[in-house]
């Protein structure tokens, strides 16, 4: 009895090796040895570059297919040739009583105003935090408390407090920047190496040294990782800082021209922004290559 | 500044962790006496868990003795300086600074001119032998040289003493040679006194003048050789005739007999507390 297991398990092995692979997808999940220059195993390798290219290159063709076909109506989805003939015309003309020079402008100064005014505030609190048990103490509770609110929550307080002008918009895109950044700072704080501070007191260094010539470099990635974050969040709630009592910005263009039904309108705002949170997130990528090279290499 | 002629003297020293519950105690360190003299080369050897470790940390100044004192010379050692230069398992350089700027960090810190601080750094990289990649930046570098940085990084504030942990741990045994001889040569070159850490017994051996044997539960000094290794290789220069040397195989024999005591003391002892 016994002599007939090997002779099934021997049978059974070109059989399994014989049926042929599921297709393409299946072929996605399978697991095959690394082509040389790669390693084997590690998830998500490759540049991804080319098909970024060709989905966008594929999207913009469906937005111009279904548009241009009458599949669906202006009012839902308008074409692009609609939002470029808007954007023509709000460069000329303006839209909303402003050209789109103003909107932007208007609006890139909000964002930029509260995103400076994070970057001197957060980043120094945020070291601290990470530094001193004493300020984290002290701005631990207020951080935790209102970052997961929505700034539509403190928008009506904001406007209370700090009237209708440019005060109250500046101050709600800065409370939204202002959270993650400090706790990233923070965390940037605890990614250095004891190793490295104790080498440092080593060599005689002060208790501030150590913060500045230590600390302060190795938590640059995550500062900047974090004023990445930051901005994203600004954007985010531009448009709930115009939505009281604003004349201009792309915010309220946006936020006006959905009042009116104009699609056209709503879309070239959103690309407007979108180009402009893009474009300064290259940015910034670019200056973390070039402010941190060491980044994730020792 | 410390003058090449002080000594490092241990005296009495006891290391007391809390344990994992309350009211344990573990006795890291038990009465440790220790002196090390200007041009002496120590080497502490030693079971995993013996408290050779905490031996350097108390001598750095990271940590401070439960019982008894540490002396440099005539001050008290309360917490760490640069008289006591400090070369660590993982190199723990600054890797936003080039080779130059870390090896000349130390002097800067203290203030010291750029073209002064420049010169110390410039003579400590030529000591070993990294003369040409003043301008990499660290993660440029293979460990070796990385750990070379370090040794010339903490010569840099000119301390009496090199403090070393395992530098060559994460090395490979081609490198750790190299190192070892490139290591006597400093030590001979700048007339300091050293305490260097190592798991291996062939690595304590050639290096040392002497070397401390030490056992765990409690920490505690068990042998103390003088050993003139190093100073045969630095007279001939061939590491391998000294190492393959009757007098070095018996010794390594001898030493690696009372460590694997230990560590297989230390398993019975885990097995009896596990049971």
């Amino acid at each position: 009895m016994p002599s007939i297991e090997p002779r099934v398990s021997g049978v059974a092995a070109p059989a399994a090796a014989a049926i042929p692979p599921h297709g393409r997808f299946m072929r996605l999940f399978a697991s095959k040895a690394a082509a040389p220059g790669q390693v084997y195993g590690a998830p998500g390798q490759g540049r991804s570059t080319t098909i970024s290219v060709i989905t966008t290159l594929v999207l913009i063709g469906l937005w111009f297919l279904i548009t241009n076909m009458g599949w669906i109506k202006p009012l839902f989805l308008p074409s692009p040739q609609a939002v470029w003939d808007k954007f023509v015309l709000a460069n000329t003309e303006g839209v909303a009583n402003s050209t789109l020079l103003q909107h932007t402008a208007t609006s890139l100064m909000r964002v930029f105003g509260a995103f400076f005014l994070s970057c001197v505030t957060a980043i120094p609190i945020g070291i601290l935090m990470g530094t001193n048990r004493i300020m984290r103490g002290i701005f631990d509770p207020p951080i935790e408390f209102y970052r997961p609110l929505p700034p539509l929550a403190y928008l009506p307080l904001m406007i209370i407090w700090f009237g209708i002008g440019e005060l109250s918009k500046i101050l709600l895109i800065f409370l939204a920047i202002f959270a993650p950044m400090a706790i990233s700072a923070r965390a940037g704080v605890r990614s250095v190496g004891i190793e490295q501070i104790h080498a440092a007191y080593a060599m005689g260094a002060s208790r501030f040294q150590i913060i500045w010539h230590v600390v302060l470099p190795a938590a640059t990635p995550e500062i900047l990782t974090g004023m990445r974050i930051g901005i994203g969040f600004g954007w985010t709630t531009l448009v709930a800082a115009e939505m009281v009592a604003a004349t201009r910005g792309l915010g309220f263009m946006v936020l006006n021209a959905a009042q009116y039904l104009q699609s056209d309108t709503v879309i070239m705002g959103i690309v407007v922004i979108g180009l402009f949170a893009f474009g300064f997130d290259l940015l910034m990528r670019q200056i973390e290559r070039l402010l941190v090279p060491w980044k994730g290499k020792v | 500044m410390a003058t090449q002629s002080e000594a490092l003297h241990v005296n009495g020293v006891s290391v007391v962790f809390p344990g994992r519950t309350p009211g344990e105690q573990v006795h890291a360190l038990d009465n440790i006496n220790l002196t090390v003299n200007s041009g002496d080369f120590v080497v502490a050897l030693g079971a995993s868990g013996c408290g050779k470790t905490t031996l350097l940390n108390l001598m750095a100044g990271f940590l401070s003795p439960t019982r008894g004192t540490l002396m440099l010379g005539n001050r008290k050692i309360s917490g760490p300086g640069s008289d006591r230069g400090v070369v660590f398992q993982k190199h723990a350089l600054l890797p936003w600074l080039s080779v130059m700027e870390n090896t000349e960090f130390g002097l800067r810190l203290q203030g010291s001119a750029k073209n002064d601080r420049r010169e110390v750094a410039k003579r400590n990289l030529a000591l070993v032998g990294l003369q040409d990649f003043h301008n990499h930046m660290i993660y440029q570098l293979s460990g070796g040289m990385q750990q070379r940085v370090g040794i010339a990084r903490a010569l840099t504030c000119n301390p009496a003493t090199l403090l070393m942990d395992e530098p060559m741990a994460a090395l490979d045994a081609l490198t750790r040679e190299t190192i070892q001889e490139l290591l006597l040569d400093v030590w001979q070159k700048t007339g300091k006194m050293f305490f260097f850490i190592t798991h291996s017994v062939e690595e304590a051996l050639f290096l040392a003048t002497r070397v401390i044997v030490m056992s765990p539960r409690p920490g505690r000094i068990t042998h103390t050789y003088d050993l003139d290794f190093n100073r045969r290789f630095l007279k001939n220069r061939d590491a391998r005739a000294v190492k393959s040397s009757p007098d070095f195989i018996r010794m390594r024999e001898t030493v690696l007999g009372i460590i694997y005591g230990d560590e297989r003391s230390g398993e019975h002892a885990k097995e009896l507390t596990h049971a």
